[in-house]
This record gives structure tokens, sequence and C-alpha cells, in this order.
């Protein structure tokens, strides 16, 4: 039925456009019934789009090769699951998937904020809307997902490496994470129109923020995973252009979740916050732009199109609208208080927010810089990895210090005598950590060694943090330790929550550290019963088998794998050849130790008609802490996520107070 | 492709429905304006999130102070500074409900939470 998805792609557009001007023109003119009228458009959106998703979805899983999309991007072959995941695999599936999350985005934020926010809500709606009318404009005008064509016996298959269950997860959470961000810049936006530039736009995107960062997070992690273990290389994170396109909403995401505390506490930096959610936002615009539209070279970009200009074209408007707003109102954003200390918490955070957007921009200037040398000179140079690293730690390592500094200095000002105090006993560690690492030959790489003392040091504030806040909640008068800790959680969600989110960044450095600055590569041929040592290890290649799998031929060698006399079973390492799609793919064999968290990596990186194989085989320490700290990372959102009773009731108490509805 | 037609046709009518629903519910309502807060309760809302903002800080600053996040210098610096502006906050909304009361009496008997 794709006149239906069509049908509905374009009903969906009209309301959208509906939602536009009609709420437009009611919170101009204060027309509640025109409001209200627009808001039920923009609801309505979402299930027409679910509608529309739904005739899509059922094309896929009935092989229904009538429609092209459905054609290009499956086979009959293809397992369920993967054909299923199709829908968000090629640009006009992945569009419409934008537009499901943006409407029902949309529809969720309109409902939960309907009464509490009504004056912010009547600006949110055409924001909104302005937004889905560029979506769905694209999916019914420029990449329909319905277009149809007489069916082929079978169709095209899908890329290898996206037959992956990572590709299940890591697309759409990444999609969650780009439109997430539209909910806190059209509520910037709102309040930027209407003039309403009190807490609320804060308080009511706040969780919305979180979520859609958290989604961004846990997404890149699993993309990260898909790399190391899919695509064969022997890494994780090649700062690829789209790799990076989902990198910098989030680091930009990030410095707002910071920013926006100092807002809270102090009333200070209104217009930075605006424009950091305005960059978050253009930048999963941009993120978007670069993974659809094929400008860039990427492992991620699977599509050559037309939609670039139309991007380019609405990002630039948004961008132009938002400053142009922002310009506007600049009178009623500026604070009336200003940083009294270069040595508080206020100018922590404002130090973290400067290298997050120095970082953030470094790697944009690294993913636009070939497009731009391409425009300007006629070829393309691409700024390679040394470039990016040079940032990663000249930024990175100050911010991973400033975490474990920022939030135990005091607000306002703190004294040196204070400091010497505070510190003292997360600086013993982390000189301790490191004398220790440089006696143990971590020296070899500076900056690894730097990521590790500070990692101690952070790692040793956050325990501090616990043991004090607990022991303080014991003396408060609960009964027992683990219900000291429970309450201090419960009173404190955010900061504490945010400490779990800060350990699991601690996991993160220690892991990148230990994998890329202390790593052992070793290439070698081999033929069966020769063997290769490396890193403690000894792999012997035994054999050389192939299979038949549902879609693919798989070759695969068999090592057996030894360490210090010990044999630790076998390892396999292949390729995979794609019989519909013509493609090879590279099936690497990983050991992990989970004591120690190092992986063994293994490519067979070319396979001879003699039955050789060219082997290059990693040993890669503390790698497991990457995928661990996403784990932390999600449980430091989750507590931080959680609904806190307490701040409900005095917001519920506070809006009561204006008369405002006693509801959110 | 006539029963998707007709889906789709129901869909649109459907959507006109649900938009036109608020001006189907009330063709003649009393008033048709937007419930917004005045420039008055505007100003009493950020004097209640100074007030809220104070009042967090200080409570913030007891517990770090009692964890030993924060010395006794800084504690002994700052809580006075914050009672101060937690007492201007809670004054400057005194002052504000007196106002109104003085000059609005028609408004004293609005009820919290009275918007619909």
């Amino acid at each position: 039925m794709p006149e239906l998805g069509r049908a509905a792609l374009v009903v969906t557009l009209g309301l959208v456009v509906y939602a536009l001007v009609a709420g437009g023109a009611a919170a101009h003119l204060g027309r509640r019934r025109l409001a209200q009228s627009a808001q039920n458009a923009l609801i309505a959106a979402f299930f027409t789009t679910a509608i529309a998703s739904v005739v899509l979805l059922a094309a896929l899983v009935r092989h229904d090769f009538s429609f092209a999309y459905v054609a290009r991007t499956t086979s009959e072959a293809l397992p369920t699951a993967y054909t299923i995941s199709a829908f968000w695999g090629g640009q006009e599936g992945s569009l419409l998937l934008w537009l499901l999350v943006l409407t029902g985005f949309g529809a969720a934020a309109v409902r939960l904020n309907r009464t509490w926010a009504r004056d912010l809500i009547v600006w949110v709606v055409p924001v909104f809307a302005a937004v889905a009318t560029f979506f769905s404009f694209l999916v019914v005008a420029v990449a329909s997902p319905f277009a149809t064509q007489v069916a082929p016996p079978d169709g095209a298959g899908m890329t290898p490496s996206l037959q992956n269950p990572y590709m299940l997860a890591h697309p759409p959470l990444l999609y969650l994470g780009y439109v997430g961000l539209t909910v806190p810049f059209a509520f910037a936006l709102a309040a930027l129109l209407s003039g309403r530039l009190d807490e609320r736009w804060l308080i009511a995107t706040r969780r919305w923020t979180l979520l859609a960062w958290t989604a961004l997070g846990i997404g890149q992690l699993l993309g990260a995973h898909w790399a190391y273990v899919e695509v064969g290389w022997g890494g994780y994170y090649a700062w690829d252009p789209v790799e990076n396109a989902a990198l910098m909403p989030w680091l930009a995401a990030t410095a707002f979740l910071h920013s926006v505390m100092i807002q809270e506490k102090r009333g200070m930096l209104k217009i930075w916050n605006v424009l950091l959610v305005i960059l978050a936002f253009s930048l999963s615009l941009f993120g978007t732009f670069l993974t659809r539209s094929g400008v860039v070279n990427s492992i991620h970009a699977f599509t050559q199109s037309s939609i670039g200009p139309w991007f380019l074209a609405f990002i630039g408007l948004t961008v132009a609208v938002s400053l142009g707003l922002v310009f506007w109102r600049l009178s009623q954003l500026r604070s009336p208080t200003r940083l009294e200390s270069p040595i508080s918490r206020e100018a922590a955070f404002l130090f973290n927010n400067l290298l997050l957007l120095a970082l953030c921009l470094a790697i944009l200037w690294g993913v636009v810089y070939p497009m731009l040398s391409e425009a300007i000179r006629g070829e393309a140079v691409v700024l390679g990895r040394s470039y990016y690293d040079f940032f990663l730690r000249a930024f990175g390592l100050p911010l991973l210090l400033l975490m474990g500094i920022g939030p135990l200095i005091a607000w306002r000002s703190a004294s040196f005598r204070s400091l010497a105090t505070t510190f003292r006993w997360p600086t013993l560690v982390a000189l301790v950590a490191g004398v220790v690492l440089l006696v143990l030959g971590a020296g070899s790489s500076i900056p690894g060694l730097i990521a590790y003392t500070f990692s101690a040091f952070v790692f040793a504030t956050i325990v501090m943090e616990f043991a004090r806040g607990t022991r303080a909640r014991k003396a408060l008068g609960a009964v027992s330790w683990p219900a000291a800790f429970s309450s201090l959680m419960a009173r404190n969600r955010r900061r504490y929550g945010g400490y779990v989110v800060h350990a699991s960044i601690v996991l993160l450095a220690i892991g990148v550290a230990g994998s890329s600055a202390f790593d052992s590569v070793a290439d070698a041929k081999l033929t069966r019963g020769e063997s290769l040592a490396i890193g403690g290890y000894t792999l012997v290649y035994r054999s050389l088998d192939e299979r038949q799998s549902a879609n693919a031929t798989e070759i695969r060698a068999t090592l057996g794998v030894s360490r210090g006399g010990d044999d630790l079973g076998t390892l396999e390492a292949g390729k995979n050849a794609y019989t519909i799609e013509r493609q090879v793919s590279n099936e690497v064999g990983i050991r992990s130790d989970k004591v120690t968290g190092e992986d063994l990596f293994v490519i067979a990186e070319q396979i001879n008609a003699d039955g050789s194989v060219n082997f290059r085989v990693f040993v890669k320490p503390l790698v497991n802490l990457i995928w661990l700290a996403g784990l932390v990372f999600l449980l430091g959102s989750a507590i931080t996520l959680w609904p806190d009773r307490r701040e409900q009731r005095r917001l519920v108490a506070r809006a009561g107070e204006v008369g405002l509805p006693a509801t959110r | 492709m006539t029963i998707a037609l007709l889906l789709a046709v129901a869909l649109a009518v459907a959507c006109v429905v649900v938009v036109a629903f608020p001006f189907l519910m009330e063709p003649e309502p009393e008033t048709d304006a937007l419930d917004e807060l005045d420039e008055d309760e505007r100003h009493r809302l950020e004097l209640l999130e100074a007030r809220d903002r104070a009042l967090g800080a200080l409570k913030e600053l007891e517990f770090d102070h009692r964890t030993g996040t924060i010395s006794d210098d800084d504690y002994r610096e700052q809580i006075g500074q914050l009672r101060r502006e937690a007492a201007a906050a809670l004054q400057a909304l005194r002052r504000g409900d007196n106002e109104s009361r003085t000059e609005a009496p028609d408004r004293e008997g609005r009820p919290i939470g009275g918007r619909t």
C-alpha cells in the first residue's frame, strides 16, 4: 500500500505546515482555540507519520520489492531482524524515522508541559512544526520511501557491515539523540520568541536534554563496539566524519548540561546557554546532513544523494534565525550576576565549557576542512588521526582533570587554604598512582601516563564525595550505612548521578589510554602449524574452513591460543563473502580477558590460495573498560533522569504561587 | 489501491476533525484570548526563582560544609551573604504581595491553581 504511505506523509506535511502557520499566528495574536488547534495538528502529525512508518515496515517484512526502497536495502535471504533494521539503513527510511521521533517527541513535550508552561508551549508548537515541515517536505518531495517500481525477483541486499546486531540499536539511538536535541532547541527558541526567559524553559527541557545526551552517548559507544567487532580494522574510533558528526552535538550538549547548572544556581550564562542549545541542535542537523548527503567519504556514509543542498539551506536558516532572536532578546538575557572569583565552581564549569567547545570546534574544523579545501583548491585535504589526537590530548586531558576539581570547589569563591585541604588526598592518590605506573613502565607514553594519573585523581574525588556524603547523611539520622547512601542518592540525584557519569568517563579515559597508548601489534603470514608471539600470547595457525550461512560463504582460520604455557582455547578469524551483495567483509577474532580487561584481537587480512593467511594481531590492554564505561554511564544517566519528587513538589508550589495550574 | 485511497481519505478527514476540534467544541467562547502570565505575575515568578535559588544555595552550602567539601573559612565567608540574599528575595516577595493587595484588592481572592 504505497499510496497509503504517501498519503499519510502528505497529510503529515499538511498538518505540520498548519501547526507552523496557525501556531505562529495564535502565539502572535494570543488566540487560545487556534493555539489548541495547532497543538492538535502537531500531535496528529505523529500518528500520521506512525501510519506511514507501519506501511514501510510492513513492506520490508513482506519483502515487497515493488517499493524501490525495500528492493534497494534488503533481499529475500536477509534475516528478519536486519530486514527490519533496513527501516533506518537507507536514506529515505532514516529520514522517516527522524520525522517519526521528531513528531513523537514534539507531541510528548507539548502534552507534558501544556498547562505548566502554556505561554511557552504556544511558541514551542510552531518551532517544532518548522523543523517537522522540513523533514516531512524531504520525505514527501525529495526522498520518498514510497517510490514504486516493477518488482524485481530479489532485492539488492544490505551492506554486509550493517548486518550486525549493533545496527539494530546504534542508529535508532543516535536518531533519538539527534532528534531529542530538538526539544531544548524548540523551548529555547520559544523562550526567545515569547520573551519568557525565566527558568521554565530550562526545567521543561532538562530531562529531554539528558535523555538525548544519554542516547547519543550510548549510541556512539555501540557504534564504536560495532566498528571494533565488525569493520575489522583493529580499532573502535577512527575520527571518521560521521563518527565525529555524533560526537560534536554530544560535546555541545555536555557543555550545556554543565553550564545550565550555573544558570540555575547563580542566574548566570543565560546567553551562553541559549547559544549552546542552538549549537547542539545545529550540529545534530549537520550530523544528519553528513551521514545522509554523501558529501564526505566515510565508511558510514551509505549514500550519495541530492538532499545535501536542502540540509545546508535549512541549517543556515536555523542558525540565522536563532542568532537573530538571541540578538533581539540580548538585553533580557544579560545576567545581573558576575563571576566573583576564578577559583569557584562556576569558574571551573566555565573552563570545562570552554574546553568542551574548543574540542567540539576543533573536530568541526577537521570535518569541514576537506570540503572547504575541495571547494577552494579542487582537492580534498583530509586531516588525519594525528590532528584529532593532538586536540583530544590538548583539551581532553585538562577536561579530565577539571572533572575532579569542579565538583569539589565552592560556588562563588574558594580560598587556597580550602583547596589545599580539599584536594590533599586525591592529589596524593594521583601522585602515588603516577609513580607506581611509571615504575611499571607506563612512561612509554606520556599522554597515557598523564591520563592514568588524572583518572586516579578524579576517581579519588568521586569516592571521597560519596564517602563524605554518606557519612554526613548517617550523622543526620540515617539508621544504617546503606540507608544513608540511599538517602544521599535520593536527595540529590543530579549531583550523585553526575558523579557516576564522571566515573564512567574515567573508565573510558583509562580504556582509551590503555588500548591506544599501550597496545601492541604484529603482522605475519602464517602457513598451517606456524606460530606468532605477541604480548605474552602465542598463536598457532591450525586450520582453514569454509561453510555456508543463509546469505554468505564464511571462511575461517582457526588459531590455537596460549599464554605462559596455559592453553586458552581457539580463536577464529576470517572473511564472509556475501552472495547477493557481492561484497566481502572481515570477520575478526577477539578473546577478552575478563580479569584484566585486555583483548587479543586477530584479523585475517588476506587468505591466500595456498592456504596461508596474512594475520594482523593486536593486544589491547584495558579496552574492555570502554564498554564497561557504557554500562556505568547508563546507570549514572538513569539516576540523574529518575524523577525527583522533592523537586517536583517545589516546582509545583512555585507555579501555584503565580496562579499557574498546580500540575506539570 | 481503492482501499488504500479510501483509508487515505479517511485519515485526512479524521485529521481535519482533530484540528478543528477546539472550534467545534467551543463555537462561541466567552473569551478566545490566551491565558498568559501578566507582567506582575512574571515579575513574581522571577522573585520566586531568586528565592528558591538562594534557599537552594544555602541548603547546598550547609550540606557541603557538613560533608567537609567546604572548609570552615569558605563557609563563614559565604553563609552571611547567602542569608542576606535569601532574606532580600523573601522581602521582595512580601513587598510585592502587599503592593498587589493594596493596588488590586479584587485579585486577592483568586484561587491558587485557578487557571484551567
